[in-house]
C-alpha cells in the first residue's frame, strides 16, 4: 500500500506539470496586458513598453515560463503584478477561510446528506422520498449565489442571528468564526449535498436488491443494521467516488460563495486575479486547487479499502 | 466507531444542537460585538486597493488611498481655486518664471522624520514623470531646487498659467508629497514602502487585496486652521482608525451596510438604491457635486469615423437623456443636459456649438453619414458587459447608430480586456475596434489639459488617436495664458472646434450617490472621497 502511494505521489508531477503548462500557455495567449491596465489612461506607449519591461512581460514566452518554473522548484511562486506581495503571502493570507468553509461545507453536507439518501432508498417510492428528492433536485438546480442571498434575507437580515458578510478566524475566536462560517457552508453544501444524497440513493436502490440483503432480512436482522452496516457499507465506494469528484464542484462554488459573503478566501483571490490578468496569481492559485484535488483524490482511493475488502493496493 | 454508534451520535447531537440553537445564536451575537474603545470607520470602497503607489497608478482607488496617507503642496478647495497645504506660502517673481514656496512648520512623516524641500523635490519630479499635467509642467520647468530646508523654488523657462493647478491637481496623479528615498524610485517601478505625511497611516500588516485595508490616525500630524474644503483645509482625522472592506457583491455590501455591519458604502449600485433608502437610518447623498461624464470614444485612423461627418453624424442621432436613463435610472442623479466638454458646474462652462448634442435629428444624421461616403462596412463597437455604466452606453450608442443605418457589431467583454484591446492600433477586423465607452470624474475633465480625450495630438493622443493641430494650438494657448478671462475665451473658441471635430460624444453628466448609516458624521461634499473631518458616533 505504501508503494501505491508513493507511486500516486509521483504520478502528481507530470500531472502538475501539464497543469502548469497550459495554465501558462492558456493566461499568455488570452486577452489582457497588465501593464495597459496598471499604466492607465494617461501613459503613453513608451512608458508602458517600460512598464512591461519592468514586469518581464516582454520576454519571449519560454524565458517567462523557465525562469517561473526555476523559482517555482525553490518554492517562490513570484509576486503579484500589482500589489507587488509574494503570491506564497497571498495564498497564505486566505487558505485558511477557504479550507474551513470546505471542511464546514463537507461535514454538514455528508452527515446530512448520506442519512437522507439512505431514508429516500428504504422507504422508496413514499412521500419521504419524493420529499427528500424535491429537495436534492432543488439543490441542485438553485444557483448557489440565489441560495447564498435567501440565507442572508432570512438569518441575518430576517432573524438577525448570523452577520451578512465577513470571516473571523476560528484561532481567534470560536464563537465569531462559527456565527460567520455557518450561512456560507449551508450555501455552499446545498448542491454538494444534493449530489451525495442522490448517489447514496441510486447506490443503495442497488444495493437492496442484492441477494445477501434478502438474506439480511430473513436472518431476522433489524432494519437498521441491514441498511447501514449490510447495505450502507458496500455502497460506500461509490459514494465517496461522488464525494471525492464533488470537490471540483465545491472548488467552483466557493469563487460564488465567497464572493457573495466577502469571505477572503481562495476562490476570491482567483476571481480577483482574474479580472485583472494578474498572471502570477492565477498560476500558484490554480497549482494550489490541481494539487489539493489531486491529493484529495487519492485520499478517496484510499479510504475505498475501509469499504471493500477486495481492494488491495 | 461503528455506523450505528456513529448514527446514533449524531442523533444525540443533532438534538443537542436543536434545543440549544437560541442559546448558541444568542451566546454568537453577543461575542461578534467587539469590545472596542478606539472609533472606527467600516468603509465599503468602489474598488479593491490593489497597488498603493498613487503615482505609479492612475487608479482612483489609489488615489484616494494616496489622500490618506500623503499629503500634498497646494490643494483644490471648493470654489475650484487652488489653496496652499503643505505650502505655508508661495512668492511669484515679477516675469512669472520663479515660485519660491515656503513648506508650513511642524510637517512630519509617519516614519517621524521631518518633511523638507528636497523631499518636495523628488516627489515632485517623479510625479512629473508619470502625469500628463506634470510631463506638461516639466516641460517649461527650467530647474526645481531646494533653497534650503523649507524652501523650494521652481523656475520656468516661459510663462506658464498652469503651475499652481498643477500642483493642486486633485486627481490623478495627485502630486503626493513623499519622503526623498521612496520618491527616488523608478517612476516606472512601484515604491518599496508607503509612508506620507498625511492624517493616516497605512497599516502595511493589515493589508489584504481583494479583502481590507486599514489605516490609523497619525497622531503627530498637524492640520491647517482653516475649515477643510475639498482638499484644502484642515484634514482632522476624527476616527482612530479607518478600515476599507472591499465586498465585491452590491447585493451583500448594501446588505452590510442595512445591518450596521459597515458605515459607508461608497458607490452603491442604482438599481439597489430604493432597497437602502427603505432604511431611515441611512442617508443617500451625492458626495461629489462635481459628478462625473459619460464618454464614447471614436477610433480616428478607420473608416467610417476618420471622416468627421460620420462622427458629426453619430452625435446627432443620439440623445444625452437615452444614455443617463439606461446607466443612472433615476433623473435625481444626473442633469437633463450638460453640453460643456469641460463640465457642467465647472469654471469653463460653456455650451457653445452643443446643437447637435441637444437634440436628436436622423435625416440630419443620415444625411451626413451618406456625405462621409459610409460604404456600410462593419462598426465594430466595444461593449464590457462587467462595467453597467459602460455597457449601457455600448447599447445605446448601438442603437443610435443603426438607427441611421450603420452596420454595427456589439463586441462584448469584459473591462480588463477591453483596457488592452483599445489600445491596439490595427484596423477593427484586424483586432482593432471602432468606437469603446468609457467615463471620467469631472475632477478629471475640467480644463482642456487635464481633460485628455480632447487631447488631438494624433499617434501621441488618448486612444482613438485623433489629430487636429487647431485643438491642439488652443490647448498650448490654454496652458500659457495667466490671464482668466482670457482662458474662458479660448476654451469658448476650443468647444466650437471640439463640437466639428467631435473627439468624443459626451453622453451626459451624472452624480454617484453615496450611502452612509446616520452615525456617520461631518462627510465632506467633494469630487473625492475623502475621509478626514468624519466621525462616528
Amino acid at each position: 500500500m505504501y508503494a501505491y502511494i508513493l507511486r500516486r505521489l509521483f504520478a502528481t508531477i507530470p500531472i502538475m506539470a501539464i497543469v502548469a503548462v497550459f495554465v501558462f500557455m492558456l493566461l499568455h495567449l488570452s486577452p489582457g496586458d497588465p501593464a495597459v491596465i496598471i499604466a492607465g489612461d494617461f501613459a503613453t506607449e513608451d512608458q508602458v513598453d517600460k512598464i512591461r519591461e519592468q514586469l518581464g512581460l516582454n520576454d519571449p514566452l519560454y524565458i517567462q515560463f523557465g525562469g517561473w518554473l526555476i523559482n517555482l522548484l525553490q518554492g517562490d511562486m513570484g509576486q503579484s503584478i500589482y500589489s507587488g506581495l509574494p503570491v506564497t503571502k497571498l495564498i497564505g493570507q486566505r487558505v485558511e477561510p477557504t479550507l474551513m468553509l470546505t471542511l464546514c461545507t463537507m461535514i454538514i453536507a455528508i452527515s446530512l446528506a448520506i442519512p437522507l439518501g439512505v431514508i429516500a432508498a428504504w422507504k422508496v417510492g413514499t412521500w419521504i422520498d419524493r420529499a427528500v428528492m424535491t429537495l436534492a433536485v432543488f439543490g441542485f438546480s438553485v444557483p448557489v449565489f440565489v441560495i447564498g442571498y435567501l440565507l442572508i434575507l432570512g438569518g441575518s437580515r430576517t432573524l438577525g442571528w448570523f452577520p451578512v458578510q465577513g470571516y473571523t478566524s476560528i484561532f481567534e475566536s470560536v464563537p465569531g468564526f462559527l456565527s460567520h462560517i455557518t450561512l456560507p457552508a449551508l450555501t455552499l453544501g446545498a448542491v454538494y449535498m444534493a449530489l451525495i444524497a442522490r448517489m447514496t440513493r441510486a447506490t443503495m436502490l442497488e444495493v437492496l436488491n442484492e441477494d445477501y440483503v434478502r438474506t439480511a432480512y430473513a436472518k431476522g436482522l433489524a432494519t437498521r443494521k441491514v441498511l447501514v452496516k449490510h447495505a450502507l457499507k458496500n455502497a460506500m465506494v461509490p459514494i465517496s467516488t461522488t464525494i471525492g469528484l464533488g470537490v471540483a464542484l465545491l472548488i467552483g462554488g466557493v469563487v460564488v460563495t465567497e464572493s457573495v459573503f466577502a469571505i477572503p478566501g481562495l476562490g476570491r483571490l482567483t476571481v480577483d486575479a482574474v479580472l485583472r490578468t494578474d498572471y502570477p496569481v492565477i498560476q500558484g492559485v490554480i497549482l494550489v486547487f490541481s494539487f489539493t484535488y489531486v491529493v484529495l483524490n487519492l485520499l478517496i482511493d484510499l479510504t475505498y479499502v475501509l469499504f471493500d475488502p477486495r481492494i488491495r493496493y | 466507531m461503528p455506523m450505528t454508534a456513529l448514527a446514533d451520535a449524531i442523533k444525540k447531537s443533532a438534538r443537542t444542537a436543536a434545543l440549544s440553537t437560541p442559546i448558541a445564536v444568542a451566546g454568537l451575537m453577543a461575542a461578534a460585538v467587539p469590545v472596542n474603545a478606539e472609533s472606527v470607520l467600516k468603509i465599503v470602497p468602489h474598488a479593491d486597493l490593489r497597488n498603493v503607489d498613487p503615482i505609479w497608478t492612475t487608479a482612483y482607488i489609489t488615489r484616494n488611498h494616496g489622500y490618506l496617507v500623503f499629503d500634498t503642496l497646494f490643494a483644490l478647495d471648493e470654489n475650484l481655486e487652488v489653496q496652499p497645504q503643505m505650502a505655508a506660502g508661495h512668492e511669484v517673481s515679477e516675469d512669472g518664471l520663479t515660485y519660491t514656496i515656503t513648506l508650513r512648520d511642524g510637517l512630519q512623516f509617519h516614519d517621524g522624520a521631518p518633511v523638507t524641500a528636497e523631499d518636495v523635490v523628488a516627489s515632485i519630479t517623479r510625479w512629473g514623470a508619470r502625469d500628463g499635467m506634470g510631463q506638461k509642467l516639466m516641460r517649461v520647468t527650467e530647474s526645481l531646487e531646494a533653497a534650503d530646508e523649507k524652501t523650494v523654488v521652481l523656475t520656468l523657462s516661459e510663462p506658464y498659467g498652469l503651475v499652481l493647478q498643477s500642483l493642486g491637481k486633485i486627481s490623478s496623479n495627485v502630486p503626493f508629497i513623499m519622503p526623498k528615498r521612496l520618491a527616488d524610485t523608478d517612476p516606472n517601478a512601484q515604491v518599496e514602502e508607503i509612508i506620507g505625511s498625511g492624517p493616516f497611516r497605512f497599516v502595511a500588516d493589515e493589508w489584504q487585496p481583494g479583502n481590507q485595508v486599514v489605516y490609523e490616525k497619525f497622531e503627530d500630524y498637524v492640520p491647517r486652521d482653516e475649515p477643510a474644503s475639498y482638499a484644502a483645509g484642515g484634514k482632522v482625522a476624527n476616527v482612530d482608525r479607518v478600515e476599507w472592506r472591499y465586498i465585491p457583491d452590491a447585493a451583500t455590501a448594501s446588505q452590510a451596510l442595512l445591518a450596521g455591519e459597515v458605515d459607508y458604502y461608497e458607490q452603491p449600485a442604482v438599481d439597489l438604491l430604493p432597497m437602502i433608502q427603505s432604511d431611515p437610518s441611512i442617508n443617500v447623498e451625492t458626495v461629489d457635486p462635481l459628478g462625473t461624464q459619460g464618454v464614447i470614444r471614436f477610433n480616428f485612423k478607420y473608416p467610417p469615423f476618420d471622416d468627421k461627418r460620420a462622427r458629426q453624424a453619430a452625435l446627432w442621432a443620439v440623445e444625452q437623456a437615452d444614455y443617463m436613463y439606461s446607466i443612472m435610472g433615476d433623473p435625481k442623479y444626473f442633469e437633463e443636459f450638460c453640453g460643456a466638454y469641460f463640465m457642467c458646474g465647472g469654471p469653463y462652462e460653456t455650451d457653445v456649438g452643443s446643437e447637435a448634442l441637444r437634440g436628436k435629428d436622423i435625416e440630419k444624421a443620415k444625411a451626413l453619414l451618406a456625405e462621409s461616403g459610409y460604404d456600410g462596412r462593419e462598426v465594430l463597437i466595444l461593449d464590457p458587459t462587467d462595467i453597467p455604466v459602460a455597457h449601457g452606453q455600448s447599447l445605446v450608442t448601438a442603437q443610435a447608430l443603426r438607427e441611421i443605418g450603420m452596420n454595427v457589431r456589439l463586441v462584448a467583454m469584459d473591462w480588463a480586456t477591453m483596457t488592452s484591446r483599445r489600445a491596439v492600433r490595427e484596423a477593427p477586423e484586424d483586432g482593432g475596434w471602432n468606437i469603446f465607452p468609457t467615463w471620467w470624474l469631472a475632477a478629471d475633465q475640467l480644463n482642456p489639459i487635464t481633460n485628455i480625450s480632447v487631447a488631438a495630438s494624433g499617434d501621441t493622443a488618448w486612444f482613438g488617436w485623433p489629430e487636429n493641430q487647431k485643438i491642439e494650438d488652443l490647448r498650448n494657448a490654454f496652458a500659457r495664458e495667466t490671464d482668466p478671462a482670457k482662458q474662458k475665451a479660448i476654451v469658448e473658441e476650443l468647444q466650437a472646434e471640439l463640437y466639428d471635430f467631435v473627439p468624443y460624444i459626451p453622453t451626459g453628466q451624472y452624480y454617484q450617490p453615496t450611502a452612509f448609516r446616520d452615525n456617520v458624521k461631518g462627510v465632506l461634499e467633494a469630487p473625492v472621497p475623502f475621509f478626514w473631518n468624519i466621525s462616528v458616533e
